[in-house]
């Protein structure tokens, strides 16, 4: 019965989200504030039932009930109770069933936290967020039941899960996706609710922010997480394949960075505000454009779980809507924005533009590469792929300048520059100890790795330095502007280090992909037992070859041994790894785990291929130098975009909203 | 001008300029990297061209998949049961890669009629076929169910 109750709480969900979407905005023309401040209940109510749907659908995954034809089709009772857990979104179905119920979580929040907005501005913000609701509503019940009985009752052990799928990196990667996804569905809503009241103040910039920033950090998480996981799981070692399921996610990971950015100008100059609005109403746009790719199955990948034309076809209608209505709304109502204060060339507020260029070009890069083959095929024109070539050769010189650029920017003051001669000086002694750090980082690299002076390599490492060495100084600067003491610590925004750990964190990316890209070896071999292969310094030894059997699988596990030669000393042992082949019984899939063993300077990466003659296995090495400073990297950065949203300024004015009598609130 | 004129100007001026550059970039980059699919059935008809990467896709024929000795490289047959080609590999195959089981596979055509590839790609699961593959092989089997074909 308790999967009937789930999804008699799914359907109850519908009605309610349209009354939310009716209600508030009635209330809004109408002045009436009873009906405005239904929005929270029905926000709180909302998630209250998803989130009984949703534990109705996780409890039929975990007890195995294999009536419900998800679980048929996508568990097995032979998984551990992990597996089973994060089954429940490795499917079509199940994966939406976490996306509203995220949807309805992130409104709750929005309901609950944003006390200080006024009541008109909330009540058009939840009203807009239930809409989008509506749309994704109507998408599971009429086109995904995921709580459709099976008919036949033939499921005794289930289908089973993809193997690629059970993996721990799975169960927190589309969680976290998803959560950045929805987010800037708040920062949509926020956009929208702006343009239907002509309101474009600070004010706005200063509520949208926070959220902004969450969801921007959750993607951020959510795509570096993707990426792991390729890299060990899926990708034979690589961690990017520029595949439109990554672009997919990629989009509005750029689209987000570029908003931060630029909302970050319009809350404390009031300019670029009809920009700051587009790039809302775009990020969730392409979040959209991203779940219309990926849930079509108009693509091949992994993450295509289902192609039902039907699905395609109701995802991409509302695509139309929600992003023919916003830009609508955007036409008729953006000319009413004024400019804010005028600023020089050489201002922040440039900065922060050239910031948004840089981002702009790189989305559109990545927004041609992907759909230009999709348009083509559409067309008859012909099946075309783009190659990675052509990523790589926009993404990298793009990505050197801004961080060329990013050096300066903590340094140059809104409205204009105030040209010091401190400031020259700290450039200059940044540049020449980011010189001479490269040079001696590459020299002990090409040594370590028995390779030639890679002078790219030099460049790259050289500007991620620099990138650092400029932020730590301006940091210091305004430390020791006013004493360095324990106060003068606390006097900087929490905004401002999130700033210089985000940007430390972008530099620590870069130079990550640059020694990986530069410095990476990788040999494909047949190897037998006792047959060693050297790379780089390192040389990989098969003992012995074994086999392994688990709950759910039976594998073949190699042992090798890894040596590292140190010149004139002769070779040590630093340590075994054991690569498996899996055969999954119940979907009688083959997958690969690689034996890695990972540290901050580099990683040791074995995979197996596949068996040639009995004891003979082809494999894949790899040494991968810095690979992990990508996703920490990455780590930092969503770390910085969090610690902005703790800033005290978020929090005082909320206090003193609060305080205002409820008179003084805009009403129309 | 008055001040706010100048700065829309150099705003205006900035995007403009940039987008420029880079759409000639890009348009660029892209013309350099586009990879045409075809499917067996164009490349025996000679409609492929041998200078440049392209995509080949279809079937791989039962029995076709043959291990040279002591090395990596591999050969076996790309049908779309009316028209075969035949692939040379050198490297690791992925796990779904199978006879009777369809592929995508990146690289060279050269002149003797050998697909040289650098690149083979496998569905993903059991159930999944690329869809480039599936017309592939729904228009050959058009075609050769066709009477005088």
């Amino acid at each position: 019965m308790i999967p009937e109750f789930g999804h008699f709480a799914l359907l109850l969900c519908l009605p309610m989200a349209v009354v939310m979407a009716i209600v508030p905005l009635m209330g809004v023309a109408t002045n009436n504030f009873l009906w405005m401040q239904y929005a929270s209940k029905l926000a709180g109510m909302l998630w209250l039932l998803l989130l009984f749907a949703f534990i109705s659908l996780t409890h039929s995954f975990l007890i195995s009930d294999f009536s419900v034809n998800l679980v048929a089709l996508h568990s097995n009772t032979a998984l551990p109770w992990y597996f089973k857990f994060s089954a429940v979104w490795g499917n079509h179905e199940g994966s939406l069933l976490l996306w509203v119920f995220i949807l309805a979580s992130w409104t709750l929040a929005v309901a609950v936290a944003s006390r200080s907005i006024p009541l008109v501005m909330k009540a058009r913000v939840l009203s807009v967020l239930a809409m989008i609701s509506v749309g994704f509503l109507a998408f599971i019940i009429f086109t995904s039941n995921p709580f459709e009985r099976s008919m036949l009752m033939t499921a005794v052990e289930g289908n089973d899960l993809n193997p690629l799928l059970q993996d721990i990196g799975l169960i927190i990667h589309p969680p976290m996706l998803y959560i950045g996804y929805v987010g800037f569905s708040v920062a949509f809503a926020f956009a929208i609710a702006a343009l239907l009241e002509g309101r474009f103040d600070a004010d706005w910039a200063r509520w949208t922010r926070p959220w902004t920033n969450i969801a921007w950090a959750f993607l951020t998480v959510g795509i570096a997480l993707g990426s792991w996981w390729a890299y060990y799981e899926l990708g034979w070692g690589g961690w990017w394949f520029w595949d439109p399921v990554e672009n997919a996610s990629l989009m509005p990971w750029l689209a987000g960075a570029a908003l931060v950015h630029s909302l970050s100008a319009t809350e404390k100059r009031g300019v670029f505000k009809s920009w700051t609005i587009l790039l809302a109403l775009l990020a969730f746009s392409l979040s959209l454009l991203g779940t219309f790719l990926v849930r079509s199955g108009i693509l091949v990948s992994v993450h295509a779980f289902a192609s039902d034309p039907e699905r395609g076809l109701f995802i991409l209608a509302f695509l139309f809507v929600v992003i023919g209505g916003s830009l609508l709304l955007y036409a008729i109502r953006a000319p009413v924005m004024k400019g804010g204060t005028p600023y020089a060339l050489v201002s922040r507020e440039n900065f922060l533009l050239i910031n948004n260029v840089f981002f702009s070009v790189a989305l559109t890069v990545v927004l041609l590469g992907t759909l230009f083959p999709l348009i083509s095929t559409a067309l008859d024109l012909g099946s075309y792929s783009v190659g990675a070539p052509y990523f790589n050769a926009m993404f990298v010189p793009l990505g050197l300048l801004m961080v060329f650029v990013m050096g300066f920017a903590p340094f140059i003051s809104w409205k204009k520059l105030s040209v010091l001669k401190s400031q020259f000086r700290s450039w200059s002694i940044c540049l020449a100890l980011a010189v001479i750090l490269s040079l001696s980082v590459i020299r002990w690299l090409s040594h370590q790795y028995s390779v030639d002076f890679n002078y790219f390599a030099l460049l790259i490492v050289g500007l991620s330095l620099w990138l650092i060495l400029t932020t730590f100084a301006h940091a210091l600067s305004r430390l020791t502007a006013n004493d360095m003491t324990l106060q003068a610590f606390a006097q900087l925004s929490l905004s401002y280090y999130g700033m210089v750990i985000a940007h430390t964190g972008l530099a620590v990316m870069v130079f990550g992909i640059g020694l990986t890209s530069i410095y990476e070896a990788q040999k494909d071999v047949r190897m037998g037992v006792n047959d060693s292969v050297a790379i780089h310094s390192y040389r990989y030894q098969l003992r012995g070859i074994e086999t392994v059997k688990a709950a759910n699988y039976d594998a073949t596990r190699a042992v090798v041994d890894v040596y590292h030669n140190v010149t004139d000393t002769g070779s040590h042992l630093i340590t075994t790894l054991y690569p498996e082949k899996r055969f999954y019984r119940a979907s009688r899939n083959v997958m690969t785990e690689a034996g890695i063993d990972a540290s901050l300077t580099r990683d040791l990466y074995i995979a197996l291929g596949e068996q040639l003659e009995p004891g003979t296995w082809a494999v894949r090495v790899h040494i991968k130098p810095f690979v992990r400073c990508i996703w920490l990297g990455a780590l930092f950065v969503a770390i910085g975009a969090v610690l902005a949203v703790f800033d005290k300024r978020y929090a005082r004015k909320r206090k003193a909203i609060e305080t205002r009598p409820l008179t003084t609130l805009r009403n129309h | 001008m008055h001040p706010i004129r100048k700065q829309r100007l150099i705003v205006v001026l900035i995007i403009v300029a940039g987008s420029s550059l880079a759409a000639f970039f890009i348009i660029n980059a892209l013309q350099q990297n586009l990879n045409l699919f075809y499917e067996p059935s164009k490349i025996v008809n000679g409609e492929a061209p041998t200078d440049r990467q392209i995509r080949l896709g279809g079937m791989v024929a039962e029995g076709s998949l043959k291990r040279q000795a002591n090395s990596l490289t591999v050969n076996f047959i790309i049908t779309d049961f009316a028209a075969n080609v035949v692939v040379e590999y050198t490297g690791i195959l992925p796990d779904m890669f199978a006879e009777n089981a369809g592929t995508v596979v990146t690289g060279f055509l050269s002149e003797s009629g050998i697909f040289f590839a650098g690149q083979v790609l496998a569905k993903h699961d059991e159930n999944y076929m690329p869809p480039e593959v599936a017309a592939a092989l729904e228009s050959a089997t058009l075609s050769s169910a066709r009477p005088g074909n």
